[in-house]
């Protein structure tokens, strides 16, 4: 029975970085378990805990701006919830924020996702960067292929800029809407950029809450 | 390397290797020291990749005991997966401990866990990648000791060359011994040498290199040579009188593993007797944890680890005193909690029904039996005494219970086993399966596994010769052409594989050197399928000079000195003889539970029975 709904802010952070989507829901799922606190179950025959991640991270990237939704079979206050979870986590895991979701059966969190942003910390420092961001934002369409589809990655850019103090810096904001969700290492090879010694940080996702 | 130059290097090639989370550490319940605190450093390792090694009990034991000691730490390391590996030697980045990530070299003591013999090649492996001389007479004092444990080593000969001391036995108290003996052999400022026979003196050490085997002229072992006089003329296994509080802390995995399960060992040991099976007699006597330690354990488990399966482990869950009683009671408190609970090792009958029935819940997935042969004849000989009546009994009451399908597990290649024998196989198989057709219809499902028998050491099946693989092969193909049809499935292990586990399970000194050829031929994870290679090891063996048959098809003489007549189990090489005659008759051992039969346990651990009276042993009481 889901009876209440709490939406975690959370950071994935180096000891973390290669555990899977699959395997970091069941990371959470044991630590509400040592926590001691009620997950709600699905019914069934394999009944698993209803919980809800805003966007899978790609394998290998951390992230300062997670977000999952975790129903309760029972009702809790914020202040009893919170401390008892965050003395549970593994490291790798890092709670920045909790909050209730009233609407408990309101729209699940990836129909919400609109844009994600990311700070890349480059190991190369290419002198070149400012212009060749220059160009790509004025270029009218970037094709590129990806898995045999030809896309246009440039309508995917919300914003893209870069620091070339050391080490260098790209941040950026790319669309991620169904069907139209721009990939940090598309940027990183449209930029003649290489992807290997690259430390990938995923700081925000960004959600689209009017309908709540 | 240093710790700091492994983590760049790391950093560099982790992102190009697949499932870089084995590689990692840092999970839940790792225990961290710092370098400088502790006096002496011990890398536990399971050489497999980490994916299987996290599924190994005695090494999670052994950590959390040693790590209780303030001077003392164990670090964990395993094999890197193939992809790995060559990262690994193109960036000269040795093996590490995924704790402060320090190369193996620079530890004091490494500790590898060898339940199985299909792991020697990875032994040799682990000590390659780690920077080591492979040999135990090229490493010195500037290398770390190197020691070994688990069920393999009951027969260490194979791989003895490459040990410097082997642990015989439960490893709960001997490790701290040897860490004792180690640190005070390091006060002293001896030498390798004076280190070794110290460690000879500890019960259960056996240093290889103070022995010397000798062969008779038509190449069959005669005599183990002391070439050491403070060096013991037996060791004896060593056991403790008490299962010890069980790890609660452990360490839960970030990605998947085999067992992604917390393991609680409800007993050690078993009392059936059955003569193809080693644990059976090298985990003796038969111990148990009382019903009140279980329940405070898992009690502690699912806090402590969020675990929501619990693996209850035992030889035999059904043999445990007051199963049923004690299951109940579990049912009671973690119903609701959405825990699992599995009990392997079931027993064949109504009772192990009712155990499954009340913890399976909506989940039915496949019931497994192990009637192990199919014949009443066969399964006297092996002393597994179950009537065809009581398998098809049991069966429809799985079928009745609500459960699709049913798991059958048979050996072929049993001692004197016909083509009858084998063919009985399909036949109990299809009875089983109409059963379940009478009760369910065509949902019904049989799944037969086939093993092949392996005749191991220390066991009363130590005498006997294996089939060959041809013979295997025509047994095998009289099935594959039998066990047909609607609801029926047949899965079988290569023959080849089996033959490669039967040569190096009673093998003699000697076979070290086919060991090393093959590793330096480029075995590996023999025990996986893609990389098992039959023909490099039968290279192996002509290159050392050495016939393979020697160790596997030839029936031994009953009154035949064995490599590893001097590891003792506590069962008496008579007792096992006298079994090993018994199954010729066909006469049954009955389980020693009722009757002891003077196995050899209790005058060998008289003391240790005396100092824990009570039901928890399984022998008798000792009374002075």
């Amino acid at each position: 029975m889901k009876k209440q709904r709490f939406r975690i802010y959370f950071s994935k952070t180096e000891q973390m970085r290669f555990t899977s989507h699959l395997d970091l829901v069941l990371t959470w799922e044991r630590t509400f378990r040592r926590a001691g606190l009620p997950l709600s179950y699905s019914e069934g025959f394999s009944p698993r805990p209803v919980m809800n991640m805003a966007a899978p991270l790609p394998l290998g990237f951390t992230s300062t701006g997670e977000i999952g939704d975790f129903w309760l079979s029972d009702v809790l206050s914020l202040s009893e919830f919170h401390p008892d979870l965050k003395k549970s986590l593994p490291p790798g895991l890092l709670i920045q924020e909790t909050e209730e979701i009233e609407d408990i059966f309101g729209p699940k969190l990836p129909t919400l996702v609109t844009a994600a942003s990311y700070l890349i910390i480059l190991d190369a420092k290419p002198p070149d960067l400012p212009e060749k961001i220059e160009n790509l934002l004025n270029s009218a369409s970037v094709i590129r292929d990806r898995k045999g589809k030809t896309y246009d990655l440039r309508p995917l850019i919300q914003e893209l800029n870069c620091d070339i103090s050391s080490p260098s810096k790209l941040q950026m904001t790319l669309s991620a809407l169904p069907g139209a969700t721009g990939r940090p290492d598309e940027i990183l090879a449209a930029l003649e950029l290489p992807a290997t010694g690259t430390n990938i940080c995923r700081t925000e996702i960004v959600l689209d809450t009017n309908g709540e | 390397m240093t710790n700091t130059k492994i983590l760049s290097t790391l950093e560099k090639i982790l992102p190009t290797v697949q499932l870089p989370g084995r590689y990692t550490g840092g999970e839940f319940n790792q225990v961290t020291k710092s370098w400088e605190s502790v006096d002496i450093h011990l890398a536990l390792i399971f050489p497999e990749i980490y994916d299987l090694g996290m599924s190994n009990l005695g090494l999670m034991i052994l950590y959390d005991l040693i790590n209780q000691q303030p001077e003392y730490s164990a670090e964990r390391a395993f094999l890197p997966w193939t992809d790995m590996e060559d990262a690994m030697r193109k960036e000269s980045l040795p093996l590490y401990s995924l704790e402060t990530k320090h190369p193996l070299s620079s530890f004091d003591i490494l500790a590898f866990s060898l339940p199985y013999e299909s792991l020697y090649t990875n032994l040799l492996n682990s000590l390659d990648l780690a920077g080591l001389p492979i040999y135990s007479s090229e490493r010195t004092n500037d290398h770390p000791l190197v020691i070994a444990g688990g069920h393999a080593v009951f027969n260490p000969e194979p791989v003895s060359p490459f040990i410097d001391a082997f642990v015989i036995g439960e490893g709960e108290e001997v490790i701290i011994e040897i860490l004792d003996t180690y640190q005070s052999s390091q006060d002293q400022d001896h030498s390798r040498q004076q280190l070794l026979e110290n460690l000879s003196q500890v019960e259960g050490v056996y240093i290889p290199s103070f022995y010397q085997p000798h062969y008779q002229a038509d190449g069959i072992f005669s005599h183990l040579e002391k070439l050491n006089q403070k060096a013991p003329d037996t060791i004896r296994k060593r056991i403790v009188g008490t299962l010890p509080p069980p790890p609660t802390k452990l360490i839960v995995p970030y990605i998947d593993t085999v067992h992604n399960r917390a393991p609680l060992e409800i007993m050690r040991g078993c009392t059936r007797g059955c003569r193809f099976c080693h644990a059976g007699i090298v985990t003796r006597p038969v111990r148990e944890r009382s019903q009140e330690d279980i329940l405070k354990a898992m009690e502690v488990l699912i806090p402590d680890t969020g675990y929501s399966e619990i693996g209850l482990l035992s030889l035999s869950s059904s043999d445990y005193t007051g199963i049923v009683e004690l299951i109940q009671a579990i049912n009671d408190k973690f119903l609701d909690q959405n825990i699992a609970i599995s009990l392997p090792s079931l027993r064949i009958d109504s009772v192990s029904v009712d155990l499954m029935d009340a913890l399976a819940g909506k989940r039915r997935g496949g019931f497994t039996l192990a009637p192990e042969a199919a014949s009443e004849r066969l399964r006297r000989i092996i002393n597994k005494p179950i009537s065809d009546q009581q398998l098809l009994d049991t069966a429809r009451e799985i079928y009745q219970r609500g459960w699709h399908t049913i798991k059958l597990y048979f050996m072929i290649g049993h001692p004197s086993e016909t083509m009858e024998d084998v063919q009985a196989i399909a036949d109990l198989s299809r009875k089983v399966l109409s059963e379940g057709k009478n009760i369910i219809g065509n949902r019904a499902q049989v799944h037969i596994s086939l093993g092949t028998f392996v005749p191991k050491p220390q066991t009363p099946f130590q005498w006997v010769g294996a089939s060959s693989p041809v013979e295997i092969k025509e047994k095998l193909d009289l099935l594959q052409k039998e066990i047909r049809g609607r609801g029926l499935k047949l899965n079988w292990n290569d023959p080849e594989e089996t033959q490669f586990e039967a040569w190096l399970s009673r093998g003699d000194r000697r076979m070290a050197d086919v060991i090393y050829r093959a590793w330096k031929m480029g075995a590996k994870f023999d025990a996986w399928n893609e990389h098992f290679n039959y023909q490099r090891w039968l290279d192996a063996f002509s290159q050392a000079g050495i016939e393979p048959d020697f160790y596997t098809t030839r029936e031994r003489g009953i009154d035949e000195a064995f490599p590893w007549d001097h590891i003792q189990s506590g069962v008496k090489k008579s007792v096992l003889l006298q079994d090993y005659k018994w199954s010729k008759e066909e006469k049954i051992r009955p389980d020693c539970r009722g009757d002891c039969y003077a196995c050899g346990i209790l005058p060998t651990y008289n003391d240790l029975r005396h100092q824990n009276p009570g039901p928890l042993w399984l022998c008798p009481e000792v009374i002075r």
